[in-house]
């Protein structure tokens, strides 16, 4: 059984079908890529899976059990998390109580023990702040622990908001373009942390991204978006041959001088 | 000799913000004698209560501070002041609108909810206890058991925080689910709503007894003795803000603090963290809400009479207005703004009111009624309000984000092994070794 199923997802907004009907099956341990010109519903598909967004229609399972309809919140609860496609950190707060805000789910503090300064409620933060302080070493940025995240350079940003997706304890985390507005060097270094990071932490992976060179060299399955359809699947090889793939890129003249 | 000591005093407070701990002492000293000397000087009595801020910019350790703090509010004050119920009045008003100012910077400052009809839970906690404390309750509940004696008061404070807390719920829930400036008008309307219900619960049933308002409220007892002068008051409302400031300080530094301001910074990502929005955004109304509830219970026995007009729109802006002056979401700022804006409306516009009227009796200057100082409350506080915007635009002592110790973070006794996600790594090891 796949570890994450959607089911025939659709999603209007007015007129417009963002997505329609998309079917994706998520394995887990995978490295999956979700691809597809500008505007190919693939942030809204994103949207759904992580809560955002109702689906008008379908279905969506994560280890045989329907999430459908669950806030975000409740759906980070059971291990489904993303970074974003415009870095979204709590700016005022430091790089390491960005990462303690990770850890909300997974902490039971409530208001009576935080007055009363519980014994297993200073612990519990004790464990929370070490906890983060290991995944700021993770993602090899624990030197700025006590910075303002909103004051960090944007390679560090993009790190951190990795480092507080993991902090919620996910077994799948949404990759929303994680090479954004990166430089090459950074690129490189970002593929090879990625994979790196399912490896090691056991995770299942999914990624939006427009870098083809990070897309092919990285992802282990592609799916296909165009127009809000799915219009493709299948191995890297398979995609990148795939003449409806190249016309949806290229446009029709290209399928045709190849 | 002195020139220099000046020189290094403010050499070294303008090198790293710090005052030094004999000059605090000095302070302290000369003013306490001040205002012992001269008992009618609203100079001195404003040096003593200033000198509380210098403690907290003095470089020393947290311990010292706090116990030089305790020292001045605690003995300096009621000893040297304690006789005086003019000055005792005034710090008890400070007190109060401090009390106020921490519960809303829970919910603007900290969860970045702007309320624009808090007092509607000062009013809330007020009712609570002055409805019982008057013959008011035999309205309604059969049997002249009311009013209720003045010892009941210590277990309304308790009543008053709950049902002001259960006010912010009720009023959270349909509210909560709008935000930014919607949430603005939103509250602003369910405020003026709360205060026009208690204006007219005089019938069918008698419950607030209308614009007539209630009195008198039983003041306090303790042991038998009759707390009904600003000098117990003091203690009672000092009593109260230690217990609202160490709340504040746990909770900021708490799972749910860190709850609220990622929401302030961004609701998406927050909900993607794990945060359910509507539960930690009514949290945030209740514990703010439920202070509110403790200084009306506190407010009613000292004023011995409530009725709905102390509880308008103008008083919740009033009570904002020291919130984003002193430091929106910064502990420290929010007390120096309730103090500072309680201050000029209780004590410095009154006085230089009554300083130019003496002059103006004894024909020094003519002053036309219409210029009167205290007659400009609002143009001075809206002057206020444009400096501080134009100058300190996160107020007037910032909010600082807590430090983490990251030696202490390394040397934690949890730190041996690898926590959450990570235990994964060590299991990795193990397969491979």
């Amino acid at each position: 059984m796949a570890l994450l199923e959607a089911k025939g997802l659709t999603k209007r907004f007015g007129g417009l079908v963002a997505n329609e009907n998309v079917t994706v099956e998520i394995e887990k341990g995978t490295i999956t890529a979700v691809i597809g010109p500008n505007g190919a519903g693939k942030t809204t598909f994103f949207n759904m899976i992580t809560g955002f967004y109702e689906p008008d229609e379908g279905e969506i399972l994560l280890n045989g059990k329907s999430i459908k309809g669950l806030r975000p919140d409740q759906i980070a609860e059971r291990g489904i998390t993303r970074t974003f496609q415009n870095i979204r950190l709590f700016k005022q707060m430091t790089a390491l109580e960005n990462v303690m805000v990770g850890k909300h789910s997974r902490l039971s503090a409530g208001m009576l023990g935080i007055l009363l300064n519980a014994k297993r409620v200073r612990e519990e933060e004790e464990r929370a702040r070490v906890e983060a302080y290991q995944l700021l070493e993770y993602v090899g940025i624990a030197d700025i622990a006590n910075e303002e995240a909103g004051s960090l350079p944007y390679g560090l940003q993009r790190r951190l908001e990795i480092a507080r997706a993991l902090a919620t304890h996910p077994q799948i985390i949404l990759l929303d373009e994680p090479a954004a507005g990166m430089n090459p060097r950074e690129t490189v270094e970002m593929t090879a942390f990625i994979r790196r990071m399912r490896d090691e932490l056991n995770l299942t992976i999914i990624l939006i991204e427009h870098d083809m060179k990070l897309v092919m060299g990285l992802s282990e399955y592609i799916h296909v978006l165009d127009h809000g359809q799915k219009i493709a699947e299948g191995t890297p090889e398979q995609i990148r041959t795939n003449p409806q793939v190249i016309e949806a890129y290229l446009g029709k003249a290209a399928t045709e001088v190849s | 000799m002195v020139k220099q000591v000046i020189a290094n005093a403010t050499g070294s407070l303008f090198k790293d913000r710090q005052v030094p701990l004999l000059l605090t002492l000095l302070w302290i000293a000369s003013f306490t004698l001040a205002l012992y000397i001269l008992e009618k000087s609203v100079l001195a009595f404003m040096g003593i209560l200033l000198s509380l801020l210098l403690v907290y910019y003095t470089k020393t350790s947290q311990t010292v501070k706090v116990v030089l703090g305790a020292l001045i509010l605690l003995v300096l004050i009621p000893l040297v002041a304690g006789d005086n119920r003019y000055y005792m009045e005034v710090a008890t008003q400070v007190g109060i609108y401090v009390a106020m100012a921490l519960g809303l910077n829970i919910v603007v400052g900290f969860a970045g909810l702007l309320d624009l009809g808090y007092v509607a839970f000062f009013a809330a906690g007020a009712y609570a206890y002055a409805i019982f404390a008057t013959a008011q309750a035999n309205h309604f509940i059969p049997g002249d058991l009311f009013p209720l004696g003045g010892e009941w008061f210590w277990p309304f404070l308790l009543v008053g925080l709950i049902v002001a807390a259960l006010f912010g719920i009720l009023l959270g829930l349909p509210v909560l689910r709008v935000k930014g400036d919607y949430l603005a008008i939103v509250t602003l309307g369910f405020g003026e709503i709360i205060r026009i219900i208690f204006n007219n619960l005089n019938k069918p049933i008698n419950i607030t007894n209308g614009p007539q308002g209630l009195t008198p409220v039983a003041t306090p007892v303790l042991f038998g003795v009759q707390m009904n002068t600003p000098f117990y008051y003091y203690f009672i409302v000092l009593f109260v803000i230690a217990f609202i400031v160490l709340a504040n300080i746990r909770f900021e530094r708490s799972r749910l603090g860190r709850a609220w301001i990622a929401i302030r910074e961004d609701e998406l990502a927050a909900q993607s963290m794990g945060i359910p929005l509507l539960n930690t955004k009514l949290a945030a109304f209740a514990a703010g809400a439920s202070f509110a509830g403790v200084v009306g219970v506190i407010f009613a026995a000292k004023q011995t009479f409530i009725d709905p007009t102390s509880f308008t729109l103008m008083e919740s802006i009033g009570i904002l207005v020291m919130v984003i002056l002193g430091g929106s979401g910064s502990i420290p700022g929010v007390v120096l703004g309730a103090a500072f804006v309680t201050i000029l409306q209780v004590q410095l516009l009154k006085e230089f009111s009554n300083f130019l009227h003496g002059l103006n009796s004894s024909g020094v200057i003519s002053l036309p009624n219409q210029l009167d100082p205290s007659k400009f409350q609002r143009l001075v506080f809206g002057i206020l309000l444009i400096l501080a915007a134009l100058y300190r635009p996160n107020g007037l002592i910032p909010a600082k984000r807590n430090i983490n110790d990251i030696e202490a973070i390394k040397k934690s006794r949890f730190a041996k092994e690898k926590l959450g996600i990570l235990a994964n790594l060590n299991e990795g090891k193990r397969q491979s070794g």
